[in-house]
């Protein structure tokens, strides 16, 4: 039985639909693309750099009763929060506080998790190749014999598996990405010659090339000079307009006061979530770290 | 050259290829250790298997050392994932363990046995060619058949697994969340590791089964920036590791294997020096 055959009514749509056909049956055009409707954006199709609509009736995450420990040492408890799509979020809170681990416990990278996860709505099973993941920066072997292209390449990987062959419209992916982020000349490099920032310009890349609806990143601007981490925000903060949902594990709270469209805070659970100026007061930072930073005053 | 010399030669060359091709991986993701503690570990399934079967070099051996090979890599990875021990430390809590077990069974129950101590440590590729099986009616020695055999599995499973491999060596995360099962995979990888380093341990023994691993692939590492030809230059330094040690160890008769395994250090050490990019020599002239 195939696809089609399992959905008569949508087998003449493209294949973004067939894979929901529940929605598929009622939405005219303003509905399949709410992010543009709603951001009203001038050129909308053109812009548009992911796949497909993604599912923004849905938050990009939602966690429900979480919890996990590292080495029996619980770091996060009764974590219940949800981060809406389509936009620029942040996890921040002091060291130790949990950021790290609660987006790599959501993407189950952490082993001992309790609670429920949501990306997109569904379990991460279901959604694999439309989550990218962008690692802290000592978290790959930066002495691996690979180049910058054959990184980025790897994003291909979770549409093609473990044997089919790239196509022509991988190829492009690739090229789309790494054009993006500005690293085309630093193709053939070994990634053991780039820069910390060159370095993850070509990470970014490699989820860009995955057209994911989500990206997932963690301290992305750890080793980064000021001005390849305004050119990532600035990467960032267009792939949200087309409607791409951003987490980014972050600890400048200036930057997120004045960049980020969502933030949430943390200190072992969560202390406050939501719009930036409502998350990051003085009481609530005064919780989470005991006082409230330097930045923040 | 007689023909059993081209003997030797071809079983040391497929050995150094299949070595090196798992080798590779082994070195990146800082496992190089891991055929060592293997080729200690399997002692105790070579004198179970003797024990109950009363045979010293059957496929039985094979089967009963690369059980216990086996269960020292997934039990040295179970132990490193509970994080209650460091990497190295698992290993080294493990292999020890299991080659004191074998230790045991032969001074106490097989001390009768002759399991021959100098093979088992120096291997025994010079006599190689005289051991034979029949195959399709010919004589040829068993250790090409099962080297060749080993070899050719360990490049198909390297071919078919190649982007998991890959991935889950430079970023496990990714592996995993790309749905390419890399925690899966990496123990796949040691398995084989397994497997091969008892192979290996026929030849060339216990001590020299980490040469053909580790050196190779350290210095393919000096020469190349992408994995592929990594790889193909690791198995091409075993082949001329195997001919050049070959012609040194006949010219001055002494072991072969170990003469292998210094011709394998020696072009180690030219890498490290004059590799283009990566040598020393290389760093000295352009300081970054």
């Amino acid at each position: 039985m195939t696809a089609d055959a399992r959905f008569p009514a949508e087998a003449d749509n493209d294949t973004a639909d067939a894979r929901f056909p529940a929605e598929a049956e009622e939405r005219t055009a303003d509905a399949r693309f709410p992010a543009e409707a709603a951001h009203d954006t001038a050129d909308a199709s053109d812009t548009r750099f992911h796949s497909e609509a993604p599912d923004m009736t849905e938050p990009a995450l939602r966690l429900e009763g979480m919890s996990a420990s590292y080495g029996g040492r619980p770091v996060l408890t009764g974590v219940d929060v949800e981060i809406p799509a389509g936009v620029l979020s942040a996890v921040v809170g002091p060291n130790g506080a949990g950021k790290s681990t609660m987006v790599k416990a959501a993407l189950g990278l952490v082993p001992s998790v309790r609670g429920t996860v949501r990306w997109l709505g569904r379990p991460l099973r279901r959604v694999r190749k439309r989550v990218a993941y962008v690692p802290q920066s000592d978290a790959v072997a930066k002495d691996f014999p690979i180049t910058a292209v054959q990184v980025v390449e790897m994003g291909r990987y979770p549409h093609r598996g473990w044997l089919r062959r790239l196509t022509a419209e991988d190829d492009e992916c690739v090229a789309a990405a790494m054009q993006q982020v500005g690293v085309t000349e630093l193709a053939d490099r070994p990634i053991d010659e780039l820069s910390g920032g060159q370095r993850q310009r070509v990470f970014l890349a490699r989820a860009l090339a995955q057209r994911a609806d989500l990206i997932v990143l963690d301290e992305p601007f750890t080793a980064v000079d000021a001005r390849t981490e305004a050119a990532l925000l600035e990467i960032l903060t267009g792939l949200c307009r087309d409607g791409v949902s951003v987490i980014a594990v972050h600890h400048d709270l200036r930057d997120v006061r004045d960049r980020f469209d969502h933030a949430v805070l943390l200190a072992g659970t969560v202390v406050a979530a939501g719009a930036p100026a409502d998350v990051l007061t003085p009481e609530h930072l005064e919780r989470a770290y005991g006082m409230a930073p330097l930045a923040a005053r | 050259m007689t023909p059993d010399d081209v003997m030797i030669i071809v079983i040391a060359g497929l050995l150094s290829t299949s070595c090196a091709v798992l080798g590779g991986f082994l070195v990146l993701r800082g496992q190089a250790l891991l055929p060592d503690a293997v080729s200690h570990a399997v002692l105790p399934g070579i004198v179970l298997i003797f024990l109950l079967t009363g045979e010293r070099a059957s496929l039985w051996t094979v089967v009963g050392a690369t059980a216990f090979g086996v269960l020292c890599v997934l039990g040295t990875d179970w132990l490193r994932r509970s994080g209650v021990v460091e990497s190295d430390a698992a290993l080294a809590l493990v292999f020890p363990a299991l080659f004191s077990l074998g230790i045991l069974g032969i001074s106490r129950f097989a001390s009768g046995a002759h399991i021959d101590l100098d093979s088992a440590i120096y291997g025994d590729l010079t006599f190689a060619p005289l051991r034979t099986m029949s195959l399709f009616g010919a004589d040829v020695p068993r250790s090409l058949v099962i080297t060749a055999v080993a070899t050719v599995a360990v490049v198909a499973l390297v071919v078919v697994l190649w982007r998991p491999l890959q991935a889950a060596s430079f970023d496990p995360a990714f592996a995993e969340l790309a749905g390419l099962r890399g925690r899966l995979i990496g123990q796949v990888l040691l398995v084989a590791v397994a497997g091969l380093a008892v192979v290996a341990f026929d030849s060339v023994g216990a001590i020299l089964v980490i040469t053909f691993f580790v050196v190779p692939a350290s210095t393919a590492r000096l020469l190349t920036a992408r994995l592929g030809p990594m790889l193909v230059v690791a198995a091409g330094c075993g082949w001329v590791a195997s001919m050049a040690g070959h012609g040194v160890a006949v010219s001055l008769d002494t072991s072969i294997p170990g003469t292998i395994g210094l011709t394998s250090g020696v072009l180690f050490v030219l890498a490290l020096l004059l590799a283009p990019r990566r040598g020393l020599l290389a760093r000295r002239r352009a300081p970054t």
